[in-house]
């Protein structure tokens, strides 16, 4: 009896880390054979449970990954000889035998591209790719996904269940796809990927996992899997110059600080450099995108003598036909007034006004943009209602103080929509956002896929 | 797999017949269906009259109840249907984005549920 408990505990540790860093490729490889990703869910939990008796029993494997999807495998394989069906079972049996022969110690292949497509594949919803991304990809559990928006965990299984069974009803293919789709496909999965992040950034650090990490793990998975495409080099950029001001992004008084007034000495200059040099290499590659744009825009947002507004503008000049979603135009119209075009840019919100009123962003613009022009009453309005809108404290605050300090002592306000308009246009929608003012204007591009209504 | 590719589009968004767009509708159809023909997945595909000639019939406590018009009034109506034996969802998107009518109206892909227990 003496160290079983111990034991235990170390076996029932050492599994749930190979579960949680290895939980995608094993999943990748298990729905690769069974073409079925519940299957392979409930194949790989039952070879969890087999792990916790037999490694306590004879000890840790040599290569605990190989040795769980060999089991895996073995109980998918008692399960659909029990149902009996045999076009599947062959099927199956046939890529199974293949297992058969590997050495425990033998790696497994890397088949995780092959997951991470159907998991954002546009014919999901938006906020299902994300869940589904993160649990199979990443490992999260439903109960810590259910917690990032707010759900309840029965909700999120049933959100979870529900692409699974379309991914297989359906027929999403579990593949890479091919050239002539790749560049949009590529997008969709970027984009559900910088949802992750923003999400992460909005939710700020108190939360069980990071998905600002999960979000720079997966955009590195993907470079690492197919290396040299500039978007992911782009999008890898962008998240890492984010990133680098996580710590200097709330200032003292809890408001938030725009990228030009932070302290720059709480930026992370590793993460920083970091993603600077991977603009400039995907830069070099002369295949602009939206991803690589944005990342631009953030590298110029911290250049090192403040941010350099004139390139910003035509960074967004050409952002704005690219990707002319309301965020984008708005941003435009902040860059036209940061550069002295004030008219052109009032003139930009004055065109939008009817269709975008009472979209959160559009307020906080024409805030900041009237009060460039000296139009304080057209400020001060709008400044009320983008506070009103407001979904964080932080932003609230910064607001405030921007409207205090508006027609006094000749003083302009600073630009900080950047700061407010990033993360509250672009972010994964909650259930509660179905009657979002902008249909299909939340950064997707031609690929939103939820504006056909 | 079957899919079935749904057309759905609104009368008022559709080429007047006679003009080169109504011309080039047709030739965008023809050219689908030698296509679909020629790679060996057409399994079929007709066109449906509108629908104001549309009949719809219900059974309520053993009595039928029947109705002039469609099954919903929408500004989109069903005008006609694929169906395509592929390998997957991607490769009925790409057919269905071959559809002519795509481009002003909304093609809805979905596949046909199978009772063959061998290929669940």
């Amino acid at each position: 009896m003496t160290g079983a408990a111990p034991q235990a505990m170390a076996v029932a540790r050492a599994l749930s880390l190979v579960m949680r860093e290895d939980r995608g490729r094993l999943m990748a490889a298990l729905v690769a054979r069974l073409g079925d990703f519940q299957r392979a869910e409930d194949a790989l939990q039952e070879a969890g449970i087999s792990a916790l008796l037999h490694w306590g029993r004879s000890g840790l494997p040599d290569s605990p990954r190989a040795w769980l999807l060999k089991v895996a495998g073995r109980k998918a394989l008692d399960r659909l000889r029990a149902e009996g069906r045999s076009a599947r079972r062959e099927a199956a049996l046939a890529q199974f035998a293949v297992l058969e022969t590997v050495e425990a110690t033998e790696d497994i292949s890397d088949e995780r591209l092959r997951l991470i497509f159907p998991c954002c594949h546009p014919a999901l919803e938006e906020k299902s790719r994300v869940a589904l991304t993160l649990r199979t990809v990443c490992g999260l559990t439903t109960e810590e996904i259910a917690r990032m928006f707010l759900d309840t965990a029965s909700t999120m299984g049933q959100r979870l269940s529900r692409a699974k069974s379309k991914i297989a009803l359906a027929g999403i293919p579990f593949a890479v796809p091919g050239p002539e789709e790749w560049d949009d496909r590529l997008r969709t999965v970027l984009t559900t990927i910088y949802l992750i992040f923003t999400t992460g950034y909005t939710a700020g650090p108190d939360e069980p996992r990071n998905l600002c990490a999960e979000a720079i793990f997966l955009c590195r998975l993907l470079l690492a899997l197919r290396p040299g495409q500039a978007e992911i080099e782009g999008a890898l950029a962008l998240m890492l110059l984010t990133d680098a001001r996580c710590a200097a992004r709330i200032g003292a008084d809890g408001a938030s600080v725009p990228p030009g007034e932070q302290d720059r000495a709480l930026w992370d200059t590793q993460c920083l450099n970091e993603g600077r040099a991977l603009l400039h290499t995907a830069l070099l590659r002369k295949r602009a995108g939206p991803f690589q744009i944005k990342a631009a825009i953030s590298a110029c947002q911290m250049a090192d003598t403040g941010p350099d507004w004139p390139q910003i503008l035509q960074l967004y000049t050409v952002l704005v036909t690219l990707e002319p979603t309301a965020v984008v135009r708005l941003n435009h119209a902040v860059a036209l007034a940061e550069t002295g075009h004030v008219e052109a840019a009032q003139a930009v919100i004055t065109r939008l006004q009817p269709e975008l009123d009472g979209f959160q962003p559009l307020h906080a613009a024409a805030a900041v943009i009237h009060a460039r022009a000296g139009a304080w009453d057209e400020a001060r309005r709008n400044g009320l209602a983008a506070i009103e809108g407001a979904e964080r404290e932080a932003d609230r605050l910064l607001l405030r103080k921007l409207l205090q300090g508006l027609g006094s002592a000749g003083r302009g306000p600073t630009s900080a929509f950047d700061t407010i308009s990033m993360f509250t246009g672009e972010r994964v929608m909650r259930d509660d956002d179905l009657a979002r003012p902008v249909g299909g204007e939340n950064g997707l591009g031609s690929h939103g896929g939820n504006d056909l209504a | 797999m079957q899919y079935m590719l749904l057309i759905y589009t609104s009368p008022d968004a559709e080429p007047v017949y006679g003009t080169p767009e109504f011309q080039a509708m047709m030739q965008g159809f023809t050219d689908f269906n030698d296509r679909a023909q020629a790679d060996g997945v057409l399994r079929g595909g007709e066109a449906l009259q509108g629908i104001e000639t549309a009949t719809s019939l219900r059974l309520r406590g053993g009595k039928v109840e029947t109705m002039d018009g469609p099954f919903a009034e929408t500004r989109e109506h069903l005008g006609g249907y694929y169906i395509l034996e592929l390998p997957d969802l991607d490769a009925a998107l790409r057919y269905a984005a071959l559809l002519p009518v795509a481009a002003w109206g909304t093609i809805e892909v979905r596949p046909l549920m199978s009772y063959n227990p061998a290929n669940l």
